[in-house]
């Protein structure tokens, strides 16, 4: 991290995503070797929790959903290089809006199609009334 | 507009380090007061709302998936079907490569040919190892009376992971066209662009395969 760096305030300017500087090689590799141990660690784990008879059944779903996420989000930082920071509004903007609509398509058509499932008429009855 | 552009020095393109002196002063003032972004964040920005805007197709065959996995028509289930070890080295292979890509755009921004080249290479052979287990594991789908005409389950199972792989073959040929145009043309301003999207395409395509290993098969194993 630079001076300059660090003296910087809001506003100024933006960063694209997936850039960093070229100040700082090792720094970079340094990025992608954290992520890369975070990734491997969240897999192995997510892997042995799916197969593992030692934990509450139906916690393994839920537990591999926020594995899931926890390792979106290590890609989203340490490769993607998506940060809190001021010279990245605009980018964590866009994915805010991204997320809110992958949720929506997601959780809105489980929740829709299990509503219809529940109220549907069971099939033997359907059958009589074609005839 | 000209004089703006005309003192991005080459070690801060996108003039982060713009904080200092009376002249990084006045440009913050400029861009505060509706001054343009260098190019390279625009295109940054642009392919990164592209990303989203794939992630969210996705997300709709996600959403077939999650909606359709019990409908099996008496064929074969999710459990009986999948091969977590066959899954583990896919996962490994795609995540290594994504690794590897990180590095060569390193390589590519610090104008290092052999660190790039190596990187890209390995990139690719463990993009394509992925392929090959997809490809090998389908075909043994379909040997076996699981294609995707027996239930609406097998359907939704070969759009969602078979559109990820479309993705990811479609990203092996970009991935040497890139390698191609820098060795044509060099680490020329819109070639590096080029080479940011694609690690950027490549980092996204890793995301989408942590949702599909953990929803389809994690949980298809578990449950």
């Amino acid at each position: 991290m630079s001076h300059a760096e660090q003296q910087r305030g809001p506003n100024h300017g933006d960063r694209a995503p997936g850039y960093e500087r070229l100040d700082g090689h090792q720094a970079g590799i340094g990025s992608y070797l954290i992520g890369l141990g975070l990734a491997t660690l969240l897999t192995i784990v997510s892997f042995f929790i799916a197969r593992t008879t030692l934990v509450w059944q139906p916690s393994i779903p839920v537990a591999l959903a926020v594995l899931a996420i926890a390792q979106m989000g290590v890609h989203l930082v340490f490769f993607l290089h998506i940060t809190t920071g001021p010279d990245n509004v605009n980018n964590v903007m866009a994915l805010a809006f991204g997320v809110l609509i992958v949720f929506l398509v997601i959780v809105g058509s489980l929740w829709i199609m299990a509503h219809m499932n529940h109220n549907m008429m069971p099939m033997d009855q359907i059958m009589q009334m074609q005839r | 507009m000209s004089a703006f552009q005309g003192t991005a020095d080459r070690g801060d393109p996108d003039r982060l380090g713009r904080g200092e002196g009376s002249r990084g002063r006045q440009h913050s003032a400029e861009h505060a007061a509706g001054g343009l972004a260098s190019k390279r964040i625009v295109v940054g920005y642009g392919f990164w709302i592209f990303l989203l805007s794939d992630i969210v197709m996705f997300s709709a065959f996600f959403a077939t998936y999650a909606v359709l996995v019990g409908q099996t028509a008496g064929g074969p289930s999710g459990r009986e079907l999948f091969d977590l070890r066959n899954t583990g080295i896919e996962t490994a292979c795609l995540l290594l490569s994504s690794f590897a890509c990180g590095l060569a755009s390193i390589g590519a921004q610090a104008h290092r040919g052999s660190w790039f080249y190596g990187a890209m290479a390995a990139t690719f052979i463990l993009g394509a190892a992925f392929v090959g287990l997809e490809v090998r594991e389908f075909a043994g789908l379909v040997a076996r009376g699981a294609g995707p005409t027996r239930s609406a389950f097998l359907s939704a199972f070969f759009t969602l992971v078979g559109c990820h792989g479309l993705h990811v073959t479609a990203g092996l040929l970009w991935l040497l066209t890139m390698m191609a145009q820098v060795f044509a043309k060099g680490y020329r301003a819109d070639i590096l662009r080029r080479i940011l999207c694609f690690s950027l395409f490549w980092h996204a395509l890793d995301i989408i395969w942590v949702g599909i290993f953990t929803m389809v098969y994690l949980m298809g194993a578990a449950t």
